[in-house]
């Protein structure tokens, strides 16, 4: 095995259009638990960490462009960042523990496709893009096209993700994400849920994202979730429907974590909470409150 | 399958080591440079005991490859007394009886210590959360938790 460490993004694409059997280490949380495992015997190793661009956030456009090599700690102390999207940075600031967060990326989160990974949701619900650079050049495709399968994505060979693009964050808008898990800390998610909201003038909810964690393959961008918010002020009647449509939509498995029933049972709960949370935070720029 | 060489500095002191591309940097201190005091709990990064600190952030020495840490600055527990001197946070796990076994000790220790850098005030719940990552199977932890808030109270009153 190689370990290489590329200073452009046009370097790491064309080692990684190479050499089919490459694999990209950004902050190797997934990645060397893995190697360590047998599970996985890459050709080379192709750390990311050494491309500057790929180590920075910016501000783009009046939203964020996240480094794919930027860990989760890093975000988490990024007050401007922070206050646009707290659900985004709260999610990935449940991954793992403070060491695991010292190392941990959101891409990462996103190309290891897991159905429980924590940001995945959050990011879906802001409409987060993630910026893939391949040996045709540069594409920016929204994050739900990136997971087809447990640990599968679309990326083609050669490709990778530099940057996750959250965009500018619209007025009286407020995102949030929740998940169970047995204990406080240092587990994966059982059912997650990440919502972004947006108020009219009225404080009606005019724009929703539902993304629903670990109860499908990948995660659940969901319509019928978003529609039962829109129109509505976030009333309690608008809430059950949104956790009775969240229970429906759940096409959850049976593991040792918890049975169907429960996790069918819990992705309501979350949802409504969340919403809640998203909502108080939409309003909190209007002054209002929930 | 060529040997990388790495020029890194550990503990304040340039250091350089051969590894192979798949070693970890846990395998390579513990190894390679016969330092010791960090440990392989799990190997997967749930545990902590191998926690080291890398341009002033914490993380899990098992979850990093040892050729990553090229022109990187890496402190272990190994540079955390000064000589005979204590930190005083292992003084004070000496005072509240903080260890017991002591397997999970260094961890904990460096993981404090970056916490007391970062934030010299935490609250218990604060205390709690940044060593959640850091698993004791002796102690029950509140000796631990007594030992670094009493810590960051005598840093705070000497400063
Ligand atoms: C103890 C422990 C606790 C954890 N807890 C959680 C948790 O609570 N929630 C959670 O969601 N996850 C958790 N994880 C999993 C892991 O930490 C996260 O998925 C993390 O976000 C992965 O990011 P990384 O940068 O470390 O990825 P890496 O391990 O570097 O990479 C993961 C995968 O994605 C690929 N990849 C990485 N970056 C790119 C890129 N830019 N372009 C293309 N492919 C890429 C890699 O080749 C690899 O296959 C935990 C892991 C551990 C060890
Ligand atoms: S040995 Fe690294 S976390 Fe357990
Ligand atoms: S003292 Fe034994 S594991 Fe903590």
């Amino acid at each position: 095995m190689r370990f290489e460490t590329p200073t452009s993004v046009d370097q790491a694409v064309a080692l990684l259009a190479a050499d089919p059997e490459a694999r990209v280490l950004a902050g190797g949380t997934d990645l060397l638990v893995r190697l360590r495992a047998g599970q996985i015997a890459p050709s080379a190793i192709i750390d990311i960490k050494r491309i500057r661009e790929m180590t920075v956030i910016s501000q783009e456009d009046g939203g964020w462009r996240i480094g794919a090599a930027v860990p989760s700690a890093e975000m988490n102390e990024h007050a401007a960042l922070k206050a646009d999207w707290p659900g985004v940075v709260e999610s990935a600031d449940l991954i793992g523990s403070t060491q695991i967060q010292g190392r941990a990326t959101l891409a990462g989160n996103l190309c290891n496709a897991s159905p429980a990974a924590d940001s995945v949701p959050a990011m879906m619900a802001a409409r987060a893009t993630a910026r893939i650079a391949g040996p045709d050049g540069t594409r920016d495709v929204a994050v739900e096209g990136i997971p087809t399968g447990v640990g599968k994505t679309s990326l083609e060979k050669g490709e990778l993700v530099t940057s996750i693009f959250l965009p500018a964050k619209p007025a009286h808008s407020g995102d949030a994400y929740l998940r169970f898990i047995p204990r406080t800390e240092m587990d994966i998610a059982v059912v997650g849920c990440g919502i972004s909201l947006t108020l009219d003038d009225q404080g009606k909810i005019s724009d929703a994202r539902v993304a629903l964690g670990a109860v499908a393959p990948t995660v659940i961008l969901s319509q019928s979730c978003a529609d039962t918010l829109i129109g509505t002020a976030g009333d309690d009647a608008a809430l059950d429907a949104l956790a009775a449509a969240a229970s429906a939509e759940a096409k959850p498995i049976d593991d040792k974590r918890g049975t169907i029933a429960f996790r069918k049972d819990v992705v309501g709960v979350l949802a409504k909470r969340a919403a809640k949370i998203a909502i108080t935070r939409a309003g909190g720029k209007t002054g209002g409150e929930t | 399958m060529s040997r990388i060489h790495v020029t890194t500095t550990i503990n304040g002191d340039e250091t350089e080591y051969l590894c192979e591309a798949g070693e970890t940097l846990l395998d390579v201190l513990r190894d390679h440079l016969d330092m010791t005091g960090s440990k392989e709990g799990c190997g997967t990064g749930d545990c902590g005991a191998c926690s080291v600190v890398v341009d002033g952030r914490l993380v899990c020495s098992c979850l990093m490859l040892a050729a990553e840490a090229e022109g990187r600055a890496v402190d272990t527990i190994e540079g955390m007394a000064q000589g005979n001197q204590l930190h005083p946070l292992q003084q004070k796990f000496l005072e509240h009886a903080a260890l017991q076994c002591g397997i999970c000790t260094p961890g904990i220790l460096v993981a404090a210590k970056n916490l007391l850098e970062r934030n010299p005030n935490p609250s218990e719940e604060e205390v709690r959360y940044w060593l959640a990552g850091n698993l004791c199977r002796c102690t029950g932890y509140d000796k631990i938790i007594r030992a670094v808030m009493d810590t960051a109270a005598d840093l705070r009153g000497a400063a």
